[in-house]
C-alpha cells in the first residue's frame, strides 16, 4: 500500500504556521466581527442607559431654609427618597432611605434615634453610620448643597462610604 | 392497454384536511404504527420505537413531560393575562384587580398562570433529582445536562420576573430585596444592577424591562432549548438511560416497544392528570395579592420569592458577598461540570448508584436535618462573629470564618463516609450532594415558615402577622 503524503499548504516545511494571504483576509474578517459585535453591544448598553426624570427623584431638590430642621432632628424627604439628619452641632446629612444590605426602605424610628432596617433589622444611627450588620456599610449619602440659606440635594449622584467621617458632614 | 376502471370516492374539504392530521384509519400493526410517529409533526419528537423499561412510571415520574404541558398552560394563560395588563404602575396593578373582580374567569386564568408558574419550579427541580439519583447525566448524555441546568436558571428567570408584574407590595419588595443580591457581584454588581432596574431602584422602568423579557425573551429561549433538549434525548445513547435493578450487570438485550400506543397512552394519560389537579387546584386556592407597592414602606419582613428564600436565609448567616454570590456560584459551577468529574456510566440507571449508595442518601439526609437547624440556631443565639471581633472587616469575621467552619464540616462528612463508611468515589459525590440539596431545602423551609418580622425565628403557628413598622 503507498501511503499518501499530505502537505498542508497552510504549514512550512519546518512546521511553522505560514500566513497565506488567503488566511491573512480570513483573520481580518473575523477581527471586523468582533469589532462589529463590540458596536452593537456598546449600542445595546447606551440604549439601556437608565434615564431621570428632571425635577423628581435623580435631580437635584430644593429642600427648604435651613431653619425648618433644627439641630438634633432627622426629616424625611419623601419625594427625594433621603433623611435630611441635621446633626446637634447643626452639620447636615443627606441619608439615602435604601438599606445598604438588601435594599429595603429604612424607616427612621424617632423614640429610639436611630434606622431600624424591618427587613432585617440592620441598625444605623443619625449619621447612617452602621450600628448592627448584617448590612455591610453605613447607609448611602447624596451630596448636600446650601445656597443662601436654602438646603438642595442631589439626589443623581449616590455616595457610598466604608466609615462615617466628618468630612462628610456638610455646614452652612 | 385499456386503462383499468378505478373510481376515485370523492372528498370533501374537510376529508383532505383530517387526512393531514391523521390516517384515514388508525393503525392497528406495529409497522403502520412506527410509520405513523415518523410522519407526523407532534409525534416525531419521539422515535417510533422505545426501549421498555423506560416506561416504568417508577423511573422517570414523567416529570420532563409534565414540565412540558405545564409551559403548555403557561403560554396560552400568559396570552390571554396579556390582553388585559398594562406594563406600568400603578395601572398594572389595577388591571390585576380588574382581572379578579371584572373580567369573566380573569381570577381562574390567572391562578392557573401562578400555580403553573409555581409547580414548573418544584417539578424542573425534581426532574433535576431524577436524572441525578439514576446518573443519567453521564455521558453520552453530558450536554443535555448542561442545556438542562440552562433552562433551570430560564425557568427561574421566568418565573422572577414573572414575580414582580401584579405590583403590589409582595412583587415589589420580593424583586427589590432579589435584586439586590445582585449588586454583591464583585466590580461589575451595581452597573448589572443598575442596568436590570433600569435606575438605582424597582421602578415603571423596572416593572418595563421584566415585561418585555417575561413574555418574550425567555419563552423564546425555552421553546428553543426545550426543542434541543428532546432532540437531544434521542441522539444521546439513542433515548432515556435505561433502568436497571441493583445486581444487574452489563445489559445485553434491549426489548423495544412501539411508541404508540405505549408511550403516547401514557402520556394523555399523564397529561389529563396534571390539567385536571391544575384546575381544581387553581379554582380552589387564589394567587396572592397585596396592596399595592409602595416604596417607602417595606413590609416586615420582607421576603424574596420562596424559591429564592434558601439564598436569603444564607444571607442571614453570611456576609453578602459570600452568601450570595460565591456560596451559590460554587455550587452552580460544580452542578455544571458534574458529568465531567463523575462520568463513569456502570451504575447509570440505578437509582441511588448501589445498595451502599441508598444507605449513604439516607445518611446524607439524616445529617442535613440534624446539623443544619443546629448551625442556624447556633448562628441565632451562640455565634456573634461581628461582636466578637469588632475592628475586623465584616468579610472575614462574618463571611471566611462561618464559611471555613462550613467547608471544613463537609471536608469531615466526606471522610467519615470515605474512611467509616466505606463510600467509593461516585457514592462520596451522591452523599456530598444529597446533604447539600436538602440543606437547600431545609434553608429554604426555615426561610419561608420560621422567619417572622426583623427575620426573627419564630414557630409557624405562633408568628405575628406582617405589618410595615
Amino acid at each position: 500500500m503507498v501511503e499518501e503524503t499530505y502537505q498542508d499548504e497552510n504549514i512550512s516545511d519546518d512546521g511553522d504556521k505560514k500566513v497565506t494571504r488567503r488566511n491573512f483576509l480570513g483573520m481580518i474578517w473575523i477581527g471586523l466581527g468582533g469589532i462589529a459585535a463590540l458596536e452593537l453591544g456598546g449600542m445595546v448598553l447606551a440604549y439601556m442607559k437608565p434615564r431621570l426624570a428632571e425635577g423628581d427623584f435623580g435631580s437635584i431638590l430644593t429642600v427648604g431654609p435651613i431653619d425648618d430642621f433644627p439641630p438634633g432632628s432627622v426629616t424625611p424627604v419623601t419625594n427625594g427618597k433621603f433623611y435630611l439628619s441635621r446633626l446637634k452641632d447643626g452639620g447636615f446629612l443627606a441619608i439615602y432611605q435604601k438599606c445598604t444590605h438588601l435594599g429595603c426602605s429604612v424607616p427612621f424610628v424617632q423614640t429610639e434615634g436611630k434606622f431600624i432596617c424591618p427587613c432585617h433589622n440592620s441598625q444605623f444611627d443619625d449619621t447612617g453610620e452602621l450600628l448592627n450588620p448584617p448590612a455591610p456599610r453605613p447607609l448611602d449619602l447624596f451630596p448636600v448643597l446650601i445656597e443662601d440659606g436654602i438646603v438642595k440635594v442631589d439626589t443623581g449622584k449616590i455616595i457610598s462610604r466604608n466609615h462615617f467621617d466628618p468630612s462628610q458632614v456638610v455646614y452652612a | 392497454m385499456k386503462k383499468p376502471d378505478i373510481k376515485i370516492p370523492k372528498r370533501t374539504f374537510i376529508e383532505h384536511l383530517q387526512d393531514s392530521f391523521r390516517p384515514e384509519k388508525l393503525p392497528t400493526d406495529d409497522r403502520g404504527r412506527m410509520r405513523m410517529v415518523l410522519d407526523n409533526l407532534i409525534f416525531h419528537i419521539h422515535p417510533p420505537k422505545i426501549p421498555e423499561r423506560t416506561l416504568r412510571w417508577t423511573y422517570t415520574w414523567g416529570l420532563g413531560g409534565i414540565s412540558a404541558v405545564l409551559f403548555g398552560v403557561l403560554v396560552v394563560t400568559g396570552l390571554l393575562l396579556e390582553m388585559n395588563y398594562t406594563p406600568s404602575p400603578p395601572q398594572a396593578y389595577l388591571d390585576v384587580i380588574d382581572l379578579r373582580t371584572d373580567i369573566w374567569f380573569g381570577d381562574l386564568i390567572r391562578n392557573l398562570h401562578h400555580w403553573s408558574g409555581n409547580f414548573m419550579v418544584v417539578v424542573v427541580t425534581l426532574h433535576l433529582l431524577r436524572v441525578f439519583f439514576t446518573g443519567s447525566y453521564r455521558p453520552p448524555r453530558q450536554f443535555n445536562w448542561i442545556i438542562g441546568m440552562a433552562m433551570l436558571l430560564l425557568v427561574l428567570a421566568a418565573n422572577f420576573t414573572g414575580y414582580l408584574l401584579p405590583w403590589d407590595q409582595l412583587a415589589f419588595w420580593a424583586i427589590t430585596v432579589g435584586t439586590s443580591l445582585i449588586s454583591y457581584i464583585p466590580v461589575a454588581g451595581p452597573f448589572i444592577s443598575r442596568m436590570l432596574l433600569g435606575g438605582p431602584e424597582v421602578g415603571s422602568q423596572t416593572l418595563l424591562s421584566f415585561y418585555s423579557m417575561h413574555i418574550s425573551f425567555i419563552p423564546i429561549a425555552l421553546v428553543m432549548l426545550m426543542s434541543f433538549h428532546s432532540w437531544k434525548i434521542r441522539k444521546d445513547g439513542g433515548g432515556l438511560s435505561i433502568p436497571k435493578g441493583l445486581e444487574e450487570g452489563e445489559m445485553t438485550e434491549v426489548k423495544k416497544v412501539t411508541t404508540i400506543p405505549h408511550l403516547v397512552r401514557r402520556e394523555l394519560v399523564c397529561t389529563v392528570t396534571v390539567l385536571a389537579i391544575l384546575f381544581v387546584w387553581s379554582a380552589l386556592v387564589s394567587a396572592p395579592l397585596e396592596g399595592i407597592a409602595n416604596p417607602d414602606v417595606s413590609p416586615n419582613p420582607a421576603k424574596a420569592p420562596w424559591y429564592f428564600m434558601g439564598l436569603q436565609e444564607l444571607l442571614l448567616h453570611f456576609h453578602p458577598l459570600i452568601g450570595a454570590i460565591i456560596i451559590p456560584g460554587i455550587a452552580l459551577v460544580a452542578l455544571l461540570l458534574l458529568p465531567f468529574y463523575d462520568s463513569d456510566d456502570q451504575s447509570t440507571g440505578i437509582y441511588f448508584r448501589s445498595r451502599k449508595g441508598r444507605y449513604m442518601t439516607i445518611m446524607a439526609v439524616v445529617w442535613a436535618v440534624v446539623l443544619v437547624p443546629l448551625w442556624i440556631i447556633l448562628d441565632e443565639f451562640v455565634f456573634f462573629w461581628t461582636e466578637w471581633l469588632p475592628g475586623w472587616s465584616p468579610l472575614i469575621s462574618n463571611g471566611l470564618i462561618p464559611l471555613g467552619i462550613v467547608l471544613l464540616a463537609l471536608f469531615i462528612l466526606d471522610r467519615v463516609s470515605k474512611h467509616w463508611l466505606d463510600s467509593n468515589y461516585e457514592e462520596r459525590i451522591l452523599t456530598l450532594f444529597s446533604f447539600l440539596f436538602v440543606s437547600l431545602v431545609i434553608l429554604t423551609i426555615i426561610g419561608i415558615f420560621f422567619r417572622g418580622p426583623g427575620m426573627n425565628l419564630y414557630w409557624p403557628w405562633n408568628m405575628p402577622s406582617a405589618h410595615p413598622v
